[in-house]
């Protein structure tokens, strides 16, 4: 595959039966192991993580710093190892891959990133067309003035003006600006998956929702699947179709955005929703219904269910880590009292 | 005082008159800002990047940028003239009346000392404390921020602490003094939501508890919604808007406040097409005749650009800075 390949057909995000762009399946990272006294070592940074991106479908990733985000993403593109698990794009293994065979994957910008703050990931030093046209040369497979023209359109679809913002450097730059110029840069490839790494969190709201438009009018005009990596939901309000909840190393939760946010299945994802700051006084959860007890028993810190130590509904199940569990409407969540919680939520609040 | 914020009437904390600071080449960046803090207040600061906020909470605190200077104004604490005020003036003040915490809370701590020996060495300086009294009391202050196991944080150093532990420990510096007025600069921005929540909730609690008077700079509506009880809108280097929290969101009188409504977080997922504020803010220093909102305003007529717009005084603490208030009012809402 390079760059010069024919796009797919524009898909929507209900086509469910298409096949994902993304499967991963029970992927484990280990960075260096925990050692004793030293305080070196992270140890698991994400445990049979499972997830599938489709075409033009926006998967948003949630979870505090720390959960494994960012590592399934790096895991993705080739930059870490997995210790366990399969990652497939596109139907192709992507451990299969060794040597010359990943370095012409990685050269060809199927999968690009995003990353957070534009001013660090783009070279002050060149001009937006240099900056947008640097992976069309490592890909190396356009003519000179093909690559022009791709330079061009790839500006245009973010919204800015190839004729004025050719020759400017990222200084010259608003924040909003840069931020397209890293998505045009990302998009002119013709990658078949977009990792966005925290896209909108240095921007401010109104730059954050012209981003995040964007990504959703990217994702259905050229059928792109897009992967929005969040520490905050409101990056993720509006335009994602799915959203996986990390916590400490496991995706805890999963599916539809919509049905997840509104009815949590795991007390975590309840958390995340009740302390998510909102204009609007609408009638929810408090953080403080869901904060566990100052009498809760204190957990182990490993063996038990990763979520235990901060569940107000913990129990003597919880011992055990809980498997990911099928909930009915494409969703699943990894709790042994998974949805049930809310019945235990009245009879805390009435004694 | 031609354009000031009514505020409560009971000795503020915190007095703002007039304030006018400019940047680099005499850019002005913010123009005659007048707002005033009550004794235990909340009071949120909201507006876009560039809109000035950071600049004014920067001169309250002493720590404009070198390229930055107060060129007119007052600044007021409690009594206590700021303006012009001598370094020595300053270090009474700051750390001990007037806590700060700001966004990057790593680099606001020593990396080489324990988070506890820099609380304690802020308590042995600012308040003479004993060693041992000092350990005692940091300690104490560790739990009332929340922070789990204590006496095993006060050694720590900062890189074994998550984002939010060190904001706890900055937190818990900041209000060992028990100042009368903490500044909190986008204190929860880099956080995840649970812990933004957390750190909100301690923010209140504090207040209540040390009685102290609360400045929560931010762009977010959101976060202020919830947690201040007056609202204080800048752009571009004005304050548009102010008021209770509850009236300004519930009826805004500034297109300004309303576009940022729109673009807030709400709290529904559902999708729905994003709204954006439309073209830039003005760059500093930028000379505008009229109402700086005017160009990215869908309201603007050519009145509005023809002169000045006077902050006018609404009744109630309101005050709003727009030259169609009388034709917009319900329009907003």
């Amino acid at each position: 595959m390079t760059a010069t390949r024919e796009r797919p057909e524009v898909s929507g995000p209900e086509h469910t039966q298409v096949a994902p762009v993304l499967r991963v399946s029970d992927l484990s990272v280990s960075y260096a192991p925990p050692r004793k006294g030293t305080h070196l070592g992270t140890g698991a940074a994400l445990t049979a993580a499972s997830l599938e991106v489709r075409p033009g479908e926006i998967v948003g990733i949630v979870g505090e710093t720390g959960s494994g985000k960012t590592t399934l993403a790096r895991a993705t593109v080739g930059l870490v190892r997995p210790a366990a698990g399969r990652i497939e794009l596109d139907g192709q293994d992507m451990g299969s891959l060794k040597g010359r065979a990943l370095r012409e994957f990685r050269r060809s910008g199927q999968v690009q990133l995003v990353f957070q703050d534009p001013l660090r990931s783009l070279d002050p030093d060149l001009t937006v067309a240099e900056l947008v046209r640097e992976p069309l040369d490592i890909a190396g497979t356009l003519s000179r003035a093909e690559r022009d023209v791709r330079v061009a359109e790839s500006l245009r679809l973010v919204g800015l003006e190839p004729e004025s913002m050719l020759g400017r450097r990222p200084r010259q730059l608003s924040g909003g600006q840069r931020q397209r110029v890293s998505l045009a840069r990302a998009i002119s490839t013709h990658p078949k998956l977009l990792f966005c790494d925290e896209p909108v969190s240095a921007l401010d709201v109104s730059n954050r929702n012209l981003v995040l438009s964007l990504l959703d009018r990217l994702r259905s005009e050229l059928g792109l699947a897009v992967v929005i990596i969040a520490h905050d939901l409101s990056s993720l309000a509006g335009i994602a179709d799915r959203v996986a909840v990390f916590y400490r190393s496991r995706v805890v939760e999963q599916g539809p955005i919509q049905d997840v946010l509104q009815r949590p299945a795991h007390p975590y994802t309840g958390l995340l929703t009740a302390s998510a700051p909102s204009v609007a006084h609408v009638d929810r959860l408090r953080p403080e219904q869901l904060r566990p007890q100052p009498d809760a028993r204190a957990w182990p810190s490993h063996g038990v269910c990763v979520f235990a130590p901060r569940c107000r509904f913990a129990h003597d199940a919880c011992a055990d880590q809980p498997a990911p569990v099928t909930l009915p409407g494409d969703r699943e969540a990894a709790c042994h009292v998974a949805g049930e919680w809310r019945t235990h939520l009245t009879t805390t609040k009435e004694s | 005082m031609p354009d000031s914020v009514p505020g409560p009437v009971l000795s503020p904390v915190l007095e703002v008159t007039d304030l006018r600071v400019s940047v680099g080449d005499h850019l002005v960046a913010v123009h005659d800002v007048s707002f005033s803090i009550g004794r235990g207040e909340s009071v949120g600061l909201v507006g876009e990047s560039g809109s000035g906020k950071t600049l004014t909470c920067r001169s309250v605190l002493g720590l404009l940028p070198a390229t930055g200077e107060v060129d007119h104004g007052r600044i007021v604490l409690g009594g206590t003239e700021l303006t012009g005020a001598t370094r020595r003036t300053w270090n009474e003040v700051r750390g001990t009346r007037l806590g700060a915490v700001f966004q990057d809370s790593a680099s606001y701590l020593n990396p080489s000392l324990t988070v506890g020996h820099q609380l304690a060495e802020q308590l042995r300086v600012k308040r003479g404390l004993s060693r041992a009294d000092a350990h005692r009391r940091a300690v104490e202050l560790f739990t009332e921020v929340g922070l789990h196991d204590p006496e095993g944080v006060f050694h720590r150093y900062p890189h074994e602490l998550s984002g939010g532990m060190q904001q706890r420990v900055l937190i818990a510096i900041s209000v060992s003094c028990e100042p009368e007025l903490l500044i909190a600069d986008e204190a929860t921005t880099a956080l995840d939501v649970v812990i933004q929540a957390e750190i909100l909730d301690l923010l209140g609690r504090l207040r209540e508890t040390h009685g102290l008077a609360l400045l929560l700079v931010t762009h977010d509506l959101a976060v202020v919604a919830e947690t201040c009880e007056r609202i204080l809108v800048m752009y571009a280097g004005e304050i548009v808007e102010s008021g209770t929290t509850e009236e300004v969101l519930a009826r805004p009188r500034h297109p300004y406040t309303q576009a940022l409504m729109g673009v807030a977080t709400i709290g529904t997922w559902e999708r729905r097409a994003l709204e954006v504020i439309p073209g830039q803010p003005p760059s500093v220093g930028e000379d505008m005749p009229g109402c700086r909102f005017a160009p990215r305003c869908r309201f603007a007529t050519s009145a509005c650009t023809s002169g000045p717009v006077p902050l006018a005084d609404l009744g109630g603490g309101r005050a709003a800075r727009c030259a169609r208030l009388d034709a917009l009012e319900g329009a907003l809402a």
